[in-house]
């Protein structure tokens, strides 16, 4: 399937459906997950948490804690607060951005329900918890804020009294002619707002650190249930002042994290902090309550959105104004996240104008951050939306409306309005496969006569045609976005002297099966088997150089760079080869792992005597150093744009509000597929969560600030009992911004369904006179949706 | 999720669970399955002084006939509920509307007593024990007593069992040639009910002779919806039963909460009262 990544090796793994190497131990849980460590002396660490969105704190007192048993010390914010900088937020995205203090424990105010206010140490976890009731807090309530628009009038109350404003900041983006110029000429405007409710990521394994003291040479290590290792380490010495060299960060097996692990977080500060403090080991492990309140969120945006189009159904222009909820703090990206959706409103289609803006708002509530597709799902949300009003106004046919606006196939490569240079995509060739998969005309008919003969349940048939651009990043274009980083990513090939193969990635894995497609791509560069291959992530240690796992980044750059290091591997054994073989490397021919010459295929040397070889260094040319070890880094030069199109057929019960999803088809072209059952599950993972916005899940306060929806009890995170079976496919048109022609697919899934599942529920209530129910689409919004629509 | 402390006991004897009761009075908290109790006790919502495991006591798991009467025992598991052939045949109500309680593993663990103590009136079992008029029977010092299933509901997980009984069978009269229907509304398929109706259905002669209707999450209580059992009498068509089926939420006062509102909760009693009704009377 991917002739250029199996140029040099045998070709057998890449394109095929290896069951990964990694699950027996992540299934079975006989692994290292953070809170499985066990150190000697190990301390737990537990915290008190604002039970207020927004007050100022006039008294802690730790006391009490100290006095119940098995109690060893315990700190207020105040006490903390000397050798501790801010939390760091590594994306200013504007010059004059309002940056607030993020102290890692509140000490004179609290500004969302669940920021820290003191910690409780004890020699075990349930003496730990049991003790923090003990503490005394006195709070002096200050009023909290909580709609984005009231946030930003005149006298509103302000999260950060200091900043005297609650605007974050603004990000304005125009690009060819003024909107208001094109909006002059159209013949149909359409204008919608779009909320995008807030999320709980809700990674299945909560989050952990463990962090053990070596005392006696300033040295720690920090073991967490994060995404981030390698950013997490320079964060840690940045914030606590422990030098660089001194930590060593793990993140050993992750259960997920959706971004939600994207971070840098006042836990992992205050376990090391405390550690260092007190000189013993300490852990600290998240309830699920905990994650509700305190792990960060995602989506949280108002979306004014407005198309100028011909009545012909041209695209002339669009039109975005964001409020983007920051909630109480900025952390690792929070003020990137909407900006990288900023280039993704124009999607796949053709116009003439655009101008985006987008203003960020403080909030008394738990920051916002990157969440699964991370401000892509939330620009593909509005402008399938809004593609489908278009089409409703214009009485025409949604696909047809798209097909008439899409960048053509032989258009590529092709520059859009947004100023990304989409290299490849077949937007054509995707929907004529979804579209015979789902037996499109087929389920219209259906719709036509049920809603003739007035049935209570109606269908519908949403359609997105979505696009998305990961691979981050290349590092000059994340320099002018103002991102702290850059967007690289490392790898290194160790040949052991006995044959085997050790992989290093930069790359950090939580459950995307890095460990297999490493090796798949590794045994087919280096002609080994693929069970010889050991791919080592996750540990500063081992692996030093990485900008670790998110943004569908992974496979695009982070597999680039294992394929180019053991690309350099082959290179330098074969020059070791032409030695032994005392032929020239020109006559050399590698094939499954074995170099021979053309010719005399008698005269042979396998890459694993060349690796031995090394070793001993008996026999090597002159001037070649006694390794066949490579290492390399990748920076992309583009990113990637994985595109599809998502078709959902739902039934609404208009008696009850109930929608039940009927068929669900997806034809995704991610580029080459280096394991399509890892494609699958992703796919089918993205689906779920990106229904489950459509529909259930919602983070959902009352008017003081107060997380209701803190359980899983309230906070619907829908099962395999509330889904359809999913058909999906895939075309391949492979990317040019790497050798192997991937583009990525972790955050695909979750991008592409909740526009299409929403637009199938409008599209079943349209003829009622609904033109759009807010997400999720409960059954009760669903109902008085329908009832507003025909009192 | 940690609990706050407190005591264990496991009885060996329902004799035993009782003295443990009375002497810790209105601190202890019976745990059977756990399902209800145990999240209530990590997420701190409840802090009872003494935990009194009645997982052990035997004799009080399973199913047997009692004359026209099914002897479902407090600890028999929903599980067991499900696939007893004794309630399959005579109580189909209760083994249909067991299936949709939470999800395999808690319907492994969690009772059909310790549901009905507990009391939620989002809990699904309760309206269907009301529905088919059954009897509940605590054990207490004095011996034993049974309670009515219309009596034993008193409030928001309360129940007339005194702090020192235990329940130990639940009563259900036979309900052979009753037709019946679940209808429950919910999310997800792991969530409460934002509302169940249980519908009990008997004809004769091509109407309605008899109907009975439980409602779950209706109210502070499991219900029954009397005005529209009354007005199903005598129903001789799917016209008559909407129209019935239009008193469901008379005297409900339906609360509000993340999942719904009160007006919404109303509209689905109806709904779903005509639903259930019809399916039960095999009109639908």
């Amino acid at each position: 399937m991917t002739d250029r990544a199996v140029a040099s090796g045998t070709g057998r793994e890449v394109g095929r459906s290896r069951l990964r190497k990694e699950d027996a131990r992540l299934v079975t849980g006989q692994t290292t997950w953070t809170d499985n460590i066990q150190v000697a002396g190990l301390l737990h660490l537990a915290v008190l948490r604002s039970p207020m969105a927004h007050a100022r704190v006039t008294r802690v007192d730790v006391a009490p804690a100290l006095e119940r048993p098995g109690v060893l010390a315990a700190f207020s914010g105040a006490d903390l607060a000397e050798g501790l900088g801010s939390l760091p937020c590594a994306w200013p995205v504007t010059e004059d951005i309002v940056l607030p203090d993020h102290p890692p424990i509140a000490v004179e105010e609290v500004r969302y329900a669940g920021d820290p206010v003191a910690v409780v140490v004890a020699r075990d976890r349930y003496a730990a918890a049991d003790a923090l009731e003990a503490i005394d807090v006195d709070y002096e309530p200050l009023p909290p804020v909580l709609d984005l628009e009231e946030a930003l009038a005149e006298g509103a109350p302000l999260v950060h009294s200091d900043k005297g404003t609650n605007r974050c900041y603004t990000w304005p983006l125009a690009t060819g002619e003024s909107f208001a110029a094109v909006r002059e000429r159209a013949e149909v405007t359409v204008r919608r707002r779009y909320h995008q409710q807030r999320l709980i990521p809700n990674a299945m394994e909560p989050r952990a650190v463990v962090v053990t003291p070596l005392a006696a040479s300033g040295e720690y290590t920090v073991y967490s249930a994060t995404q981030i290792p390698h950013i997490l380490r320079i964060m840690l010495a940045t914030v606590t002042g422990i030098p660089e060299h001194k930590l060593r960060v793990v993140a050993p097996d992750v259960g997920g994290g959706f971004g939600s692990k994207l971070q840098v977080y006042g836990e992992e500060v205050l376990a090391l902090a405390v550690a260092r403090r007190l000189g013993r080991p300490v852990k600290w492990t998240e309830s699920r309550s905990e994650g509700c309140l305190a792990t960060h969120h995602g989506r949280g945006m108002i979306q004014d959105i407005e198309v100028a189009a011909t009545r012909e159904g041209r695209l002339l222009g669009l039109k975005v104004d964001l409020l983007a909820d920051m909630g109480a703090y900025l952390m690792l990206v929070t003020p990137g996240i909407p900006i990288l959706g900023a280039f993704m409103y124009p999607a796949i289609y053709k116009m003439d104008s655009y101008e985006f803006n987008c203003t960020g708002v403080f909030t008394t509530r738990t920051p916002t951050d990157a969440y699964r597709g991370a401000g892509r799902p939330e620009a593909t949300f509005a402008i399938e939306r809004i593609m489908d009003e278009l089409a409703a106004e214009l009485d025409l046919d949604p696909v047809e409306l798209r097909r008439r606006n899409w960048i053509r196939h032989e258009e590529f490569p092709y520059t859009t309005i947004a100023g990304l240079t989409y290299d490849s995509g077949d937007y054509e060739a995707a929907t004529a496969k979804a579209l015979a998969l789902f037996d499109y005309d087929g389920l219209r008919a259906e719709q036509r006569e049920r809603a003739g003969r007035g049935d209570p349940v109606r269908l519908g048939i949403g359609v997105s045609t979505f696009t998305e651009m990961c691979g981050l990043a290349p590092s000059r274009v994340l320099r002018d976005l103002r991102y702290g980083a850059g967007g690289w990513e490392a790898a290194s090939i160790r040949m052991l002297p006995t044959g085997k193969v050790e992989v290093v990635t930069g790359t950090s894995p939580h459950g995307q099966g890095h460990e297999t497609c490493w090796s798949q791509i590794a045994a087919d560069v280096l002609g080994v088997p693929f069970e010889d291959v050991e791919v080592l992530h996750g540990d500063t240690r081992s692996s030093p150089q990485g900008m670790d796992t998110y943004g569908s980044r992974s496979l695009a750059v982070g597999g680039e760079a294992v394929h180019r290091a053991a690309t350099t591997v082959v290179d330098k054994a074969r020059k070791v080869a032409a030695h032994l073989l005392e032929a020239s490397e020109q006559d050399l021919e590698f094939r499954e792992g074995v170099f021979s010459v053309k010719g005399s295929p008698e005269a042979r040397r396998s890459i694993q005597e060349i690796a031995f070889e090394a070793f001993t260094n008996h026999d090597l040319p002159d001037g070649v150093e006694p390794s066949i070890n490579a290492e390399h880094v990748v920076d992309p030069e583009n990113f990637s744009f994985p595109h599809g199109t998502h078709l959902c057929a739902v039934e609404v019960d208009t008696e009850t509000g109930l929608t039940r999803i009927r068929s669900y088809v997806c034809v995704d072209d991610v580029g080459h597929v280096v394991n399509p059952m890892i494609v699958e599950g992703q796919v089918h993972g993205g689906l779920a969560q990106g229904i489950a916005q459509a529909l259930y899940e919602e983070a959902v306060y009352d008017d003081e600030g107060n997380l209701v929806s803190g359980s899983m009890a309230e906070y619907l995170v829908p099962s395999a009992a509330d889904l359809p079976e999913f058909v999906t496919d895939r075309t391949e048109t492979p990317a040019s911004s790497n050798a192997l022609g991937v583009k990525g697919v972790g955050e695909a899934g979750t991008i592409a369904s909740t526009p299409a599942v929403v637009n199938a529920v409008v599209d079943a209530l349209r003829p009622l006179g609904v033109h759009d129910v807010r997400m999720p689409c409960t059954p009760e919004r669903v109902w008085r949706a329908v009832r507003e629509a025909t009192a | 999720m940690i609990p706050p402390a407190f005591e264990y006991a496991r009885p060996e004897t329902v004799e035993e669970a009782v003295r443990l009761l009375g002497e810790a009075g209105e601190e202890a908290k019976v745990l059977a399955g756990g399902q209800s109790l145990l999240p209530l006790l990590r997420l701190r919502l409840a802090f009872p002084e003494l935990v009194v495991d009645v997982g052990r006591i035997p004799g009080l798991r399973g199913v047997r006939e009692d004359g026209g009467t099914l002897v479902i025992g407090a600890l028999t598991t929903h599980h067991d509920v499900i696939h007893d052939p004794l309630v399959r045949r005579h109580a189909g109500l209760l083994a249909e509307a067991t299936a949709t309680v939470a999800d395999p593993a808690v319907r492994h663990r969690g009772t059909l007593g310790g549901s009905l103590a507990h009391a939620d009136p989002a809990g699904d079992l309760a309206a269907i024990v009301l529905a088919l008029d059954g009897e509940l029977v605590a054990a207490g010092p004095g011996g034993r007593r049974t309670v009515p299933a219309r009596e034993f509901f008193v409030d928001y997980l309360q129940t007339s069992l005194s702090p020192d009984e235990l329940l130990v069978e639940v009563r259900l009269p036979k309900a052979d040639g009753w037709g019946f229907a679940y209808e429950k509304f919910h999310r997800v398929a792991q969530s409460w009910a934002i509302v169940g109706v249980a519908a009990l259905v008997r004809r004769e002669d091509g109407h309605i002779a008899e109907a009975r209707v439980g409602l779950t999450n209706m109210g502070a209580t499991p219900l029954r919806a009397a005005a529209a059992e009354a007005a199903l009498a005598g129903a001789d068509g799917p016209d008559a039963v909407a129209r019935a089926a239009r008193s469901a939420a008379e005297g409900t006062r339906p609360g509000r909460d993340a999942s719904a509102a009160p007006d919404y909760r109303t509209h689905l009693a109806r709904v779903l009262t005509e639903r259930a009704v019809l399916t039960a009377a095999g009109m639908g």
